[in-house]
């Protein structure tokens, strides 16, 4: 005898991602869900941009990491408010879920808060299924992987609305083919802006705070597609 | 690695939808509509489900997965076609904006219970 059933596995974290949006907004907040491979530069990229668009945009930073608070610890010495979030805690998780950054969110004082950022864990599988709650999702990838990553990982690049190539200064010293990989992410998605920049040097860091102050204006203006 | 939590996902979902008249019985089978562009390995996801739903409803059940093509709509032409690989760029026009129709399920359709008559039957063998 077959009970039709007809429910999206992830439901409960789905309706969980809309109340954390719901509550972002309400409070005027631009959420933006940072994914990456481990070791591509999530954590220098925010450091770099928190540095300069901080110092006009009140903003505030949740990691995730299965262990260690030493991401944290390096984004708090930019002076903005940074949650941290162990999921080990929550049973070693390779992503953050809708419930977990909803916890984070709380612990924090968000009043004034224009511009939050969730450094996610790690991982180009796993958190591409998970809905936080964000507006927009980027990722990040780096000169020193694989130029293909984005048609290795097509649900990441694919559910992502910008991309970054971080690393750029040491594309003198590699044999990485730069438009080969932005090829790559174009195929994945088509119309996705792509910034390489350099977290280290701060070498093309002005189209992506642009493109972020940018989203920021849309959602206060209300205009956000 | 997140084929765990979906796992667990699917037993709870799966646990509830028994209507209160059949707890107890032995559930068959799951059937699911998973899309070709989702993160999550069917072989994976299978070997979770079994360990997961010892002592469980579940246990026992068998994962029935129907896996969906990826389907995309262009917003330029409004041509439809099934990507067969990862270039998401209109075949007809070359249009880059698209809408995915189909490729991004992962949904839980319909669980097979055994009923009263199947339990006779079995009883009578």
């Amino acid at each position: 005898m077959e009970i039709k059933v007809v429910r999206k596995v992830l439901s409960v974290n789905e309706k969980m991602a809309e109340e954390n949006r719901r509550l972002f907004s309400q409070k005027g907040v631009y959420v933006i869900n940072v994914m990456s491979s481990p070791g591509s530069g999530k954590t220098a990229l925010l450091e770099r941009t928190l540095a300069d668009i901080s110092k006009t945009i009140p903003c505030a930073v949740i990691v995730g990491d299965i262990c260690t608070t030493h991401d944290a610890d390096r984004l708090a010495r930019c002076g903005v408010p940074v949650s941290q979030i162990n999921t080990d805690a929550f049973g070693g998780e390779c992503h953050l879920a809708a419930h977990v950054v909803e916890k984070a969110a709380q612990e924090m004082d968000l009043a004034g808060i224009r511009l939050l950022f969730v450094e996610n864990v790690g991982n180009l599988v796993c958190p591409a299924e998970f809905d936080i709650g964000e507006d927009s999702r980027v990722v990040v990838m780096s000169v020193t992987e694989g130029e293909d990553k984005p048609l290795k990982y097509p649900v990441m690049f694919r559910t992502c609305h910008a991309a970054v190539i971080n690393k750029s200064d040491l594309l003198p010293h590699l044999d990485y083919d730069l438009d080969q990989a932005r090829a790559n992410i174009l195929n994945i998605h088509p119309e996705m802006p792509v910034f390489t920049l350099s977290a280290k040097t701060g070498e093309g860091m002005t189209p992506w705070l642009e493109w972020l102050r940018a989203r920021i204006e849309e959602k206060s203006s209300g205009t956000t597609g | 690695m997140h084929e765990m939590g979906i796992a667990m996902e699917i037993i709870e979902i799966a646990s509830q939808s028994i209507p209160e008249a059949l707890k107890g019985a032995k559930v068959h089978s799951v059937r699911l509509k998973i899309g070709k562009l989702t993160a999550v390995v069917a072989e994976s996801l299978r070997f979770c489900f079994d360990i997961v739903s010892r002592d469980t409803p579940l246990n026992g059940a068998v994962l029935r997965i129907e896996e969906t093509p990826v389907v995309a709509r262009c917003h330029e032409c409004a041509g439809e076609w099934t990507l067969e690989g990862p270039f998401f760029s209109c075949p007809a026009c070359g249009g880059g904006k698209l809408t995915l129709i189909s490729g991004r399920e992962l949904d839980i359709e319909a669980i097979e219970i055994e009923d009263e008559d199947d339990a006779h039957a079995n009883g009578g063998k």
